[in-house]
């Protein structure tokens, strides 16, 4: 008896969450289906497009630049060996490259990028929420889901692509200092090698992807703030939530697109 | 001005509002009392549709709020304004620029008539020395004075009040009171205030309703319902009424 109904008990908790996940995931695809509809219409808020880039992006750039430093570092240092045991250490600059060109940079820096700017802005939101802020701009007049959601969504969507390419400079650095360390390479003979094996056709699926990315941040950010409730406890709720869902959706999504990419152009 | 007929509002199986009617005359203060939850901020939210009514009328200088498409309410929101209970300052804008707001987005100025508005209602509101500052240096008591002061700027015929002296001591409450008071007269503006702070109804209202379990119960102007024999309305004013035994 004890027994069926602690199971019970397991079988309802698992159900409401089953069923939430669900609602957040119709509420996210409705928020997305909202935003495309309002983004194109006036008016626009360029300035305000243009504040959220500038903030969001040197809010982010010193984290990312240390985690592409490192991220090359590390990826250099345990190729190295890998590579001297198949006698193949002249490939280091290329696997490096290609390593970070096609995946690691993009998806580092999208993770990052979520755990700074989602919470940032389910926060922000959250908080104008519950203290009644958005109803104010509503009945100022003001779309506030124009004025506070399309622009942030569309910044996030354009600033982490700049982010990516940036962070992948800055990994082929960290990379070229830890070959460095263990064989005499020039800077030249590296970044020759680089460019030798970067191809277009690496690059510009890595790059596009974090478009994806950059608007599943600002989408689900915008999302978990706007819709939070509950005060103070709703926008700490909207915060932590908006990361791990942001997080999951972006490592999901790169799956997906990674199998679209290779389903289209197999010679990539 | 405002008419209000047979309105309904439910959450889930909770009713709020069950077939709620009142008008409020041009120039007029209306107050509604009720106790915490009884539906008077949904109230004030179904007029300026900050929430859908589930059934019933609304009406404005003749405007049928509810059947007014998405430009047609932002025209009419111009002509309202709304305090709200925690005065909703917006946190990354300054006073001015708080100020400013309802005035860029939504009327063609020059900025100098945009300044001459803006220290105008600071002086109404006495308080032309926090211009610069933002919400976050000012006292509850000076925010809800720069709410209200963003209130009117827009020159708004109709002011609705969300419990304007909650969370005030009793004389900045008086005071905040008094000002909405002098600045319905300066502006000629139709109000109603929500509130269950009888100091604030006594120097506001010019009649006042009573909501209790979703439904009017009473109205009238305050001293009929102070002195009336009523149950509720005794024990709702009790202390009030203590208050007076001992004076």
């Amino acid at each position: 008896m004890n027994n069926s109904s602690t199971s019970n008990k397991y079988f309802d908790v698992a159900g409401k969450r089953l069923a939430n996940f669900f609602e957040m995931i119709g509420g996210l695809f409705t928020f997305s289906i909202r935003y495309v509809k309002e983004v194109f219409l006036p008016p626009y808020e360029a300035d305000q497009v243009r504040k959220h880039m500038i903030d969001l992006g040197m809010m982010t750039l010193p984290i990312v630049g240390v985690t592409g430093f490192i991220l090359g570092f590390v990826i250099a240092m345990q190729l190295q060996p890998v590579l001297v045991r198949f006698g193949a250490e002249a490939f280091l600059p290329g696997s490096v490259g290609i390593t970070i060109v096609r995946e690691l940079g993009p998806v580092i820096t999208a993770l990052i990028f979520a755990g700074r700017v989602s919470s940032g802005i389910g926060a922000e939101l959250g908080s104008m929420r519950v203290t009644e802020q958005i109803d104010a701009m509503e009945v100022s007049g003001v779309n506030p889901f124009r004025y506070l959601v399309v622009t942030r969504i569309f910044a996030t969507t354009f600033i982490l692509p700049i982010l990516t390419v940036y962070v992948i400079f800055i990994a082929l650095i960290g990379a070229y200092i830890a070959v460095v360390i263990v064989q005499n390479m020039t800077w030249e003979y590296y970044v020759g090698r680089v460019i030798f094996a970067v191809e277009f056709g690496d690059a510009i699926p890595g790059i596009s992807k974090t478009f994806v990315f950059g608007y599943i941040v600002g989408l689900v950010g915008a999302y978990k703030g706007y819709t939070a409730s509950n005060g103070t406890e709703g926008v700490g709720k909207a915060s932590t939530s908006a990361v791990v869902v942001a997080s999951l959706l972006i490592l999901i999504f790169d799956m997906v697109l990674v199998k679209i990419t290779l389903w289209l152009w197999p010679t990539i | 001005m405002v008419e209000i007929q047979d309105l309904h509002k439910s959450f889930n199986s909770n009713l709020v509002l069950d077939g709620v009617s009142f008008n409020v005359d041009e120039a007029e203060n209306m107050v509604v009392f009720g106790r915490s939850g009884t539906g008077k901020s949904v109230l004030l939210k179904c007029i300026i549709r900050l929430m859908e009514p589930d059934a019933g009328d609304i009406s404005i200088d003749g405007r049928d709020v509810l059947q007014l498409d998405g430009k047609e309410l932002n025209l009419l929101r111009k002509d309202i304004g709304f305090l709200f209970q925690g005065a909703a300052l917006y946190d990354s804008m300054s006073v001015r620029e708080n100020l400013e707001f309802p005035l860029k987005r939504n009327f063609d100025l020059p900025q100098s008539e945009i300044d001459e508005r803006v220290y105008k209602v600071l002086d109404a509101v006495s308080l032309e020395e926090a211009v610069d500052k933002m919400p976050s240096e000012l006292s509850g008591g000076m925010r809800k004075r720069i709410g209200l002061a963003r209130s009117i700027i827009t020159n708004p015929n109709l002011m609705l009040y969300d419990e304007p002296t909650t969370g005030l001591d009793p004389i900045t409450a008086k005071e905040i009171s008094t000002l909405i008071l002098e600045l319905q007269k300066a502006y000629k503006m139709t109000s109603i205030i929500v509130t269950h702070d009888l100091l604030c109804a006594k120097i506001i209202a010019d009649r006042a309703i009573v909501l209790e379990e979703a439904k009017i119960i009473h109205s009238g102007n305050i001293d009929e319902l102070v002195s009336s024999n009523d149950p509720f309305l005794r024990n709702f004013f009790s202390d009030e009424v203590i208050e007076n035994n001992r004076s």
